[in-house]
């Protein structure tokens, strides 16, 4: 149930994002959706691909840090109050989060979150016990692709 | 099958001998060739004979070893300043090599050899190796960079007297080196630290384990190390790593070497005599504290050096090393005296960098020390590049690794200094002699 994302470190210097997402085209590899945390220093860069291995071979063979952490994407309807009810859930089993992002699948009603928590396994189970939509790979890259 | 003298660890290679000779035996014999070196120079090197006569000192009077604090000092300027053949005290038909350090400014100095100073250099080398254990059947990867670098030639005549297998294969094209020390069996390497490292990297990124290569034993100088260093590399790999010590003004490598008890490093103290004084005041300082070195070359015919200035910081290990040979050691030198710079009071050396950032472990060492000035006043930047260990996804995480780094700078040099993680790879690679200090502080 949880998912591959891949993470890299990123100078804080002009042109780096943008000679990474190049690289990627380059070789034909589509960016689901990303996330970027960024702070004086350095930028930590996260991304939803298909071809993770491949991108991660990629990137560090172009003198990249890359890493491949895993997250929890969760499907929800688009409307108020999806969220909180997802944060309310994992508070009540001592669950924190350590980052998150969220993007509109193509169809527009739904919206995917991705997460990731202190504690992985717990957050899987404690959300399956409310019987939140968790979404596996293929069901992921299926809605991105539409 | 009759073991040869040379082909086991326990049975010494004659040309070891002067390494346990008696003390007094050791002390007789330096004079001897005090003596003879300081007659040999007055008599034909224009300059010691100027500066000599200059303070009223003759030849004759160095009665003792204690007298060596009569005789004037070299400096490397003063190798710069008569360049070419300046110093040559022999004539240029008796004079069979050349070799030339690379100026870090200007013209280069040029040092001679005799037939005689080859036999020796050669001799050093023989027992820098048997230092490392190493012998007849032994196969040398020599990657000391062959040419005016007196690094690589030296290494190989001593490997080849030695008995052992040499590789000539000079420095750089690291995947060929590391496919030779693979498909050849090499036993032993001979490179500068930083280039070591850079191999060790390079066999990583091959997907090459340190199992596959039979290599035993480093001998690693060139450039100052630490501790430290040679602990992460022996860790890596498996291997034993010494530190060589030499220079080319005094001969080349094979001034000095660690033995197996890696506690400092042996003179070859019948060939070079060694003195350690206060940089400032030039008075002599007792074993175990630390102060220039200063060496003598007592044998050497083409261009004899007297009383040269190393700005090498180390200090005499007092006392007899547990590994037998009687010669002096020294402390490993991980500084030069000139090497340091001050920021906001302090006196700083790299290797104070360098040892902090070994500290905080999982940290491989690729830094660059980056000096500038604003307003006035000296700043220094500590970059040091992240690597697939000390890369964690979160922001928490990395700036963790930036505090450790932080904090261990700062436990050591008593200061707080910028420090910045940059990306692998964005930190030039040497192949040679690392270049740690980027210097944009304007003059």
């Amino acid at each position: 149930m949880k998912l591959k994302q891949l993470s890299v470190f990123l100078e804080n210097k002009p042109g780096r994002l943008r000679e990474l997402c190049a690289l990627l085209a380059e070789n034909q590899i589509n960016i689901i959706t990303l996330s970027l945390a960024d702070t004086e220093q350095f930028g930590i860069l996260r991304l939803i691909v298909k071809d993770y291995d491949k991108a991660k071979t990629l990137l560090e063979s172009n003198g990249f840090v890359a890493k491949l952490t895993e997250v929890i994407a969760v499907e929800l309807d688009d409307q108020p109050g999806g969220l909180s009810e997802i944060l309310s859930i994992e508070e009540a089993s001592g669950i924190s989060v350590e980052y998150m992002y969220a993007f509109v699948i193509k169809s527009g009603e739904k919206a995917v979150l991705l997460f990731r928590f202190d504690d992985m396994d717990k957050a899987v189970a404690a959300l399956q016990q409310a019987n939140l939509p968790i979404l596996d790979s293929v069901e992921l890259y299926q809605r991105a692709e539409g | 099958m009759h073991a040869q003298w040379n082909d086991r660890e326990s049975l010494m290679h004659p040309a070891s001998a002067p390494d346990y000779m008696r003390e007094e035996q050791l002390r007789t014999l330096q004079l001897q060739r005090l003596r003879a070196i300081t007659k040999h120079a007055y008599d034909n090197q224009r300059l010691f004979r100027e500066r000599m006569d200059e303070r009223g000192v003759k030849p004759e009077d160095v009665r003792s070893l204690e007298d060596i604090r009569k005789l004037p000092f070299t400096q490397k300027t003063d190798l710069r300043d008569t360049y070419p053949y300046g110093l040559f005290a022999v004539p240029m038909n008796e004079v069979v090599r050349l070799h030339a350090s690379s100026g870090t400014t200007g013209k280069p100095i040029v040092v001679a050899y005799t037939d005689e100073d080859i036999e020796v250099w050669k001799e050093v080398m023989v027992r820098t190796f048997a230092c490392a254990g190493l012998h007849s059947g032994d196969i040398i990867q020599n990657a000391y960079g062959y040419g005016l670098f007196t690094g690589g030639l030296g290494a190989h005549y001593g490997a080849e007297a030695l008995g052992a297998t040499v590789i000539p294969i000079s420095g750089g094209n690291s995947e060929r080196q590391i496919m030779v020390m693979r498909d050849f069996g090499t036993t032993a390497i001979c490179a500068t630290p930083s280039y070591f490292l850079h191999l060790i990297e390079y066999a990583e990124k091959m997907g090459i384990d340190w199992d596959e290569i039979p290599l035993r034993a480093g001998v690693f100088g060139a450039e100052p190390w630490t501790d430290e260093m040679r602990e992460y590399i022996e860790g890596k790999t498996g291997i034993k790593a010494y530190d060589i010590y030499g220079l080319s003004e005094i001969i080349g490598p094979g001034v000095g070497m660690a033995c197996e008890k890696q506690h400092g490093l042996h003179i070859f103290e019948d060939h070079f005599m060694i003195e350690i004084v206060d940089p400032v005041t030039d008075e002599a300082m007792p074993d175990g504290e630390e102060g220039e070195l200063i060496i003598t070359t007592l044998s050497k015919k083409a261009m004899p050096v007297m009383r040269y200035r190393t700005h090498d910081i180390t200090s005499v290990i007092a006392g007899k090393c547990e590994c037998g040979r009687t010669i002096r050691r020294i402390n490993r030198i991980a500084r030069r005296s000139d090497d340091m710079f001050i920021i906001r009071g302090v006196n700083i050396f790299p290797s104070q960098i360098e040892a902090a950032l070994l500290k905080v472990e999982e940290t491989q060492p690729h830094y660059q020390i980056v000096l500038s000035s604003h307003g006035g006043m000296d700043q220094m930047e500590v970059q040091v590049e992240v690597s697939a260990k000390t890369f964690t996804d979160t922001v928490r995480g990395v700036e963790a690794v930036h505090k450790q780094l932080s904090d261990a700078i700062a436990h050591i040099l008593g200061i707080r200094v910028k420090l910045t993680l940059v990306e692998p790879n964005t930190i030039e690679r040497s192949m040679g002699k690392a270049k740690r200090v980027i210097d944009n502080r304007t003059k």
